[in-house]
This record gives structure tokens, sequence and C-alpha cells, in this order.
């Protein structure tokens, strides 16, 4: 089956090792990814915080773009293009409208959070029969952040408070996704950058909590959430004085993990906190 | 009646709620934003608080507040709001608003990596992460106190790392519509 594909920025540097995951996993199923041809960048948190007309424009070409592409389905791996695309859709007044229609026109596809795609119930079918390694005896929490889910009548999510895509994927994988109450919480995204104070206090409170409802590793689906968590997971360590060890893992590594699909493993050895160790106390790696 | 000092701006709400509609006078100042939101320790004013002086007219308290620059635009607020205020929406146009009335930003930082995002992404259409942070440490003026206090170190060991585990490209990905990006972004300064 064919659909369209947008990447993203990210997805060609810092997060190529969730690049690499989806295109292996969605080949293992079955799903030929197709790239909106000539995409630009989203705009992401810049371009909505200072120049908000190109915060809608940006997007809005990429819409255009997907048009072209004759399948009636575009998955987004990243929440916050995801976001975007569909604010975009929303600031021209909903795929129905006049002005939508005059814009992107009527070939404009549907527009799929990936991790939510990967849930829907024919695919989680499709995910249980192709198990050949459950995970059995790995615990997790599943951490959504923030994008792809509010605001709720943007992005069209069904429980906002409390999503469960990635608990479902997770649990047809064999895991144990831990109830926690920090699944949507904001890990501070690029404040990472420009406020790293407020992106450490932020996204150690999300370890505390994991650790203390007895999660080993989080589950992301969201690359600046993965980056946030896992690149400065050292430095946080330092500051707060306590050590975390805890892998964060891209929902499409488990897929591939538990689905024996090649390569898994080298996606994993890219992250900066070695999931490896981890993976192989509980029997899921060697 | 006696003399309070303040003086507000009585269209100022007017033009903000033109650029939206943001429903900033739907507010009946329950918090919900202020106490579910992540970023308030960091703030000077609660999200409540920008609406209330947003709706008294009150421009220069709320446009130099280091509240609007610290927000990490989660959407809590404007979720939870039980009146449809988008709050997360109105603390974007206030930024926006005071980068072209030229209010000095309290959080320099936050407005340096904006811009340096925006002007990656207008020469190539992509953001190219290998040149995102070298310019923005630039442009932060933090280049230079990085470098008298060695914390560069910190910095290229990241790089480094990222190289090393192939997660850092070194050339840029310039796409074929490279001038309609330049063009979308031009007026942003």
């Amino acid at each position: 089956m064919k659909v369209t594909y947008y990447p993203g920025c990210s997805l060609e540097g810092t997060a190529r090792d969730y690049a690499d995951s989806i295109h292996a996993v969605c080949s293992s199923f079955g799903i030929e990814l197709e790239e909106v041809p000539d995409w630009n960048c989203c705009g992401a948190t810049a371009a909505h915080s200072i120049n908000h007309k190109a915060g809608v424009e940006l997007p809005v070409r990429n819409l255009k773009l997907a048009a072209t592409v004759a399948n009636s389905e575009m998955l987004v791996p990243c929440p916050l293009c995801f976001n975007r695309l569909k604010t975009a859709v929303w600031q021209l007044g909903g795929e129905s409208s006049t002005r939508f229609q005059a814009e992107v026109g009527s070939r404009a596809p549907r527009i799929w959070d990936l991790a939510n795609y990967f849930a829907g119930e024919e695919m989680l079918r499709k995910m249980e029969a192709a198990v050949t390694k459950p995970l059995e005896k790995l615990k997790v929490v599943c951490y959504y952040g923030c994008m792809a889910s509010r605001p709720p009548e943007i992005t069209g999510a069904a429980d906002h408070e409390n999503p469960q895509s990635l608990d479902l994927i997770v649990k047809a994988l064999g895991a144990t996704s831990l109830a926690w109450p920090y699944k949507t919480d904001c890990c501070g995204a690029s404040l990472m950058i420009s406020r790293p104070d407020m992106g450490y206090r932020l996204v150690g409170k999300l370890y505390d909590m994991a650790l203390r409802v007895g999660a080993e590793a989080v589950v992301v689906s969201c690359q600046m959430c993965q980056s946030n968590l896992d690149m400065y997971q050292d430095k946080i360590e330092a500051e707060m004085g306590r050590r975390f060890s805890l892998p964060i893992i891209y929902f499409t590594e488990l897929i591939g993990l538990a689905c024996g699909v090649p390569g898994a493993e080298g996606w994993l050895s890219r992250h900066f906190t070695d999931p490896l160790p981890l993976l192989r106390r509980t029997g899921i790696a060697y | 009646m006696q003399q309070t000092g303040l003086s507000p701006d009585f269209t100022f709400l007017e033009r903000v709620e033109a650029a939206g509609p943001f429903h900033a006078t739907e507010c009946f100042q329950c918090r919900k934003c202020t106490n579910g939101c992540p970023a308030s320790f960091a703030m000077d004013l609660f999200p409540d608080q920008v609406i209330r002086l947003a709706l008294l007219g009150q421009k220069q308290e709320v446009l130099s507040s280091q509240t609007i620059w610290v927000c990490a635009a989660c959407e809590t607020c404007s979720t939870r709001c039980p009146n449809g205020v988008r709050i997360a929406e109105l603390m974007d146009h206030l930024k926006e608003m005071a980068v072209k009335e030229g209010v000095p930003s309290p959080q320099p930082q936050v407005l340096a990596l904006h811009q340096s995002f925006l002007e990656n992404v207008r020469l190539t259409g992509r953001v190219f992460e290998g040149a995102l942070l070298p310019v923005f440490l630039l442009r932060s003026g933090q280049m230079r106190s990085k470098i008298e206090k060695g914390t560069w170190r910190d910095e290229a060991r990241l790089g480094w790392k990222l190289l090393r585990k192939k997660r850092l490209s070194l050339l840029p990905t310039v796409i074929k519509g490279r001038g309609e990006i330049s063009a979308i972004l031009r007026p942003s300064k």
C-alpha cells in the first residue's frame, strides 16, 4: 500500500535513527512511503512564535505539494510538523472550506500522526501477528508530549489528556506499559537550547516520575521529546546529582525489535543513553 | 478621581483581537491556565495575569514580560480553558507584536534562537541543524562567554558525538522551491 510521507527536517539529521526505523518497519508491513516532493520546513516553534504569517504559509506550501501526490493518506512522524500542518488546515477554514479547496485543492490527503496510524485496529492486529520476540519482560512508560494531542480541535485527538496510541502499540508487542501522570506534560521543546535551566527542570521531573512508577525505559513518538530526554540526560543527572539511566526509545524501534525487523540494533546504537544493557537484561537484544 | 499613575491603552485589546480572535474578553479569571502551566515557575506574570492586564490595556507590562518568552507553547492552557480563550496563541501574537514594536525581549536567547532558526530555513528551505547551534550562539552573544569560560567544549562535544553517531549532516539540503520560502520569510526581522 502506498502512502504519502512528510518526514520533517530533524528526520534528516538528529532523528535519523527514527527515520531509519520508520522506513524499515513500514517496508516490513508492506507500507510504501512516497515522500512529498520538494517539501519544506513547517516553520516549527520559531515561525508561530514571531512570524504568524510564515507559520501558516510554510505548511500550506507542503499541503499543496502533498495534494499533487495521488495517495489518500499522509503519515507525519514529527508531532510538531503534524501540529503545524493541521493548524494550517484549520487556519484555512478546514478541508471542506472554499478557501482550502481553492488554495490546496480537493486531492489533499488525510494527515496522520504516525503513532495514531500504527495504533489503528488493523495495524495493531498485523503487528500482533508479526511479533516474533514478545517484549514480555520490558516495563515502560509511554510519553506523548504536547503536539500530537493539543489543542484537540486542531489535532482531532480522541483523548488529549490520556492518549492511548503508544500504550496500545507497546501492549501489542507484549511489553508492559505502566500508568503514569506525565504522559502529555511538556519537555520544554526548544527551551532546552535557549533556556537549558528550564528544560532540565521539566525533563528532570519526567525522569523522576518514570522511575517512581517502575519504568525501565520511556517510549516516545516525538523526535524533539526524544532528543531532549536522551541527549541531555547525563547533564541533567549531573545537575540533579542522581542517576536515571533511562533509555528513550522510539515506538518504531520497539516494533522493529519485537517483529524482528533487520537493523533495530543499529538504530538504537545511535542513542546517547545506551538502551542495549536494558534490552540484553530483558532478553530482547543479545 | 485619584491619580493612579497607570496609562491604559484602550485600543490595545482591540488591535490584539483583530489578529485573532483570541477571545480574551471571555476570561473569568478561574486560573485553570496558570495552575496547569508547566512553565509558570519561570514567569514574572502568570498567564491569567497576562490576560487580565491585556484587558486593562496595560500594553507595556504585557509586551515587556518574561512570560510571553518563556511560554513553551505546549497548548495546555488553551486546551483546558473553559471559555475557549486561545491563551498560547495570544502569547505568540504578543511576542510578534513586541518584536515589531521594538520592545526588547527580556529573554534575548529565546528570541535569538527563533531568529536563527528562521534565517536558517530562509536560506535553504529546510532546517540545517549543523549551522543552527553555532549561529544561535553567535547571535545570542553566548559564543564569547563560552570561549572565555571554556564551556564551548560542551557544545563541541555534543556536535562531535552527533556526528560520530551519524545524526548530523555536514551539508544542508537545498530545496528547489527555496525562492518561495525566502519570499514567505522575507519580512521577518
